[in-house]
């Protein structure tokens, strides 16, 4: 593994120790097979504790990984015949936001993602997946297509914001977002959303307005970025860590808060470690779901998710 | 919050010397020194310049709505601390002494020039009107009222965005309050979106942005991300006017700028014509 992360370096040395330790028996001829072993239970166990424990912070650079599966990944493992479609009819295609149509288990779907870039080359033409307007009004274009031929809509969230640039605030983000999430409300066919990486702020909440909503276990959901929370809150963008914990951020308590439906568990590690197989426990979570959706007419799908987002919110009544 | 600071300390520089608080006031654009009383007297406006002075929601109320028509709601709905976040409730409470609301948006019913109408009046002093659950919860419940009644929303927005202290449960807001608006204009209703100084963030990111008519009060900023973050990023000088009512104007985005002298008259107007019904095809 090229890229280890801070938290993990106890199990990467002792995995180090170990192939150290292969490599003399091979070499030298010897038997160490128990002491191998002996070493190969306590790295179990310390993976155990190191990733059943992970902090909020920890969670954050594992949503950050570079290597993090992204939304065409997750598509190409999961699904057949994926036909991308482009542009938003009005100004331009953004490619920070991927969509399109593809077989899911035989079904014809639509899937809308924020697409981060693999390489530094890609991830400039993607701009981070930092979506401009041009991106939410091609997803919205993309659903209401979906809607006419009843298709079901997969959307996967992964993006640190909506871009904050000039020519962005020139062609309105706010109204294009705003108005996908009023739009997403009265769609008639199932909506299924999945954070599988970062989800942030409301260029993240544009493609969340779904009848279910799960989290990778390893992604974050949040109003602001940790770093960006912190610069308002305590005007220290250094203090993300601490904003992290204080936010709740992660998979977990947005699962308290009732926020997610359910999270899908990550391969041990991060989803990183073995796209096919974390693939396929989306698939597993996605087959599921549509099941269950496809028994609600349109009108049902609608109140589904209205009652869902009506309730979201913590006050007391005096 | 960075907003709000700089406009407190000029309102203070305001006070000049040998006179009793609050009597005069200076412009913070124009340095215009004038009596108090002659610009409250001009909705708050700079009698030089047209300066639009923020206002307050129960000022918003008083210049907005029929004397006496405004019925206050849902002000027993209070913030909690879902997330335990550090001096929240302080903060909170502290807020409460200082604007006398319970919240940052006052909602409730009235009549404009006796059209029944529910409103929902943003006010920035109360933690930079930013949106936790409650806010969310009221202008929720205020759209549900108006879609019972059948009547017109309509809603001044005054905020720098969702409240951080509430983390995902603010970004909720957004959802909620942006459905329920959908839900009423699905039943043909009218909804009027004012935007005043500042919007922002999640607030312009979802009900503010999806009225039928969007109007702006001249020289109100309002964006999706704020101009220091936008700096930060491009490392460039932005235009003066970036951001600006006029600037949105220009770009498309908003259907009129109305100043303060005709904003009511011309909702009223725009509120009858609504109203009154359109054309039976037979």
């Amino acid at each position: 593994m090229s890229k280890n992360l801070a938290f993990e370096e106890p199990v990467v040395q002792l995995r180090e120790k170990i192939d150290e330790l292969k490599t003399i028996a091979t070499e030298a001829d010897v038997d160490m097979t128990s002491e191998i072993e002996k070493l190969e239970t306590r790295l179990s166990q310390l993976e155990q504790s190191i990733y059943a424990n992970m902090k909020p912070w920890d969670r954050v650079q594992v949503a950050r990984h570079p290597e993090r599966p992204t939304t065409l990944q997750y598509i190409e493992a999961m699904c057949e015949n994926f036909i991308e479609l482009h542009g938003d009819r009005t100004f331009g295609d953004d490619a920070a936001i991927l969509g399109g149509i593809a077989l899911f288990e035989e079904q014809p779907v639509t899937i809308v993602g924020h697409q981060r870039g693999k390489s530094t080359k890609e991830n400039i033409r993607r701009n981070f997946g930092m979506p401009h307007p041009e991106g939410y009004r091609k997803a919205l274009r993309l659903m209401k297509q979906a809607e006419k031929f009843k298709r079901p809509i997969i959307c996967f969230i992964d993006t640190k914001g909506a871009y904050p640039g000039k020519a962005a605030e020139e062609r309105g983000p706010s109204e294009a977002i705003a108005r996908t999430l009023s739009e997403m409300a009265i769609l008639t066919v199932p909506v299924i959303s999945i954070v599988i990486g970062e989800g942030g702020s409301g260029g993240a909440i544009a493609l969340g307005v779904a009848n279910r909503v799960f989290m990778l276990e390893n992604s974050t959901y949040s109003v602001i970025s940790p770093e960006g929370a912190a610069s308002i809150l305590w005007r220290d963008g250094s203090l993300g860590k601490q904003a992290a914990e204080a936010m709740r951020i992660t998979a977990p308590d947005l699962k308290e808060l009732d926020v997610i439906d359910g999270i899908i568990p990550e391969i041990t590690g991060g989803a990183h470690r073995n796209v096919a197989k974390q693939a396929s426990y989306i698939k597993e979570c996605i087959s599921v779901t549509l099941k269950a959706l496809n028994s609600l007419n349109g009108e049902q799908l609608i109140e589904d998710r209205y009652e869902k987002f009506r309730k979201i919110g913590q006050y007391t009544e005096v | 919050m960075a907003i709000r600071s700089l406009f407190s300390k000029k309102k203070e520089d305001g006070q000049e010397k040998g006179f009793p608080e609050g009597l005069i006031t200076k412009c913070p654009e124009c340095r215009h020194i004038q009596l108090t009383k002659e610009l409250e007297k001009n909705h708050k406006v700079c009698t030089k310049c047209d300066h639009h002075f923020k206002m307050t929601a129960q000022e918003r109320v008083t210049y907005f709505l029929d004397e006496g028509s405004f019925v206050s709601m849902d002000d027993h709905l209070q913030t909690s601390n879902p997330l335990n976040f550090p001096d929240y409730v302080e903060k909170i409470s502290v807020a409460k002494q200082q604007t006398g609301l319970s919240e940052a948006v006052l909602t409730g019913l009235g009549t404009l020039d006796g059209e029944e109408i529910v409103v929902a009046i943003m006010d920035s002093h109360f933690r930079m009107g930013s949106m936790g659950s409650v806010v969310g919860e009221k202008i929720t419940r205020a759209v549900e009222k108006a879609i019972e009644l059948r009547v017109p929303v309509i809603i001044f927005s005054a905020s720098g965005g969702a409240r951080m202290q509430e983390g995902i449960l603010s970004l909720m807001q957004m959802v909620k309050t942006s459905v329920e608006l959908k839900r009423h204009s699905e039943e043909g209703l009218l909804f009027i979106s004012i935007m005043t100084h500042p919007t922002y963030g999640g607030v312009s990111a979802s009900f503010a942005s999806v009225g039928d008519i969007n109007i702006a009060e001249p020289q109100a900023l309002i964006g999706f991300a704020g101009r220091r973050v936008i700096e930060q990023t491009l490392r460039e000088k932005l235009p003066n006017d970036f951001q600006k009512s006029e600037f949105l104007l220009a770009h498309g985005q908003l259907d009129a700028i109305f100043h303060r002298k005709d904003l009511r008259n011309q909702v009223a107007m725009l509120v009858k014509m609504h109203t009154k019904g359109g054309v039976q095809h037979v």
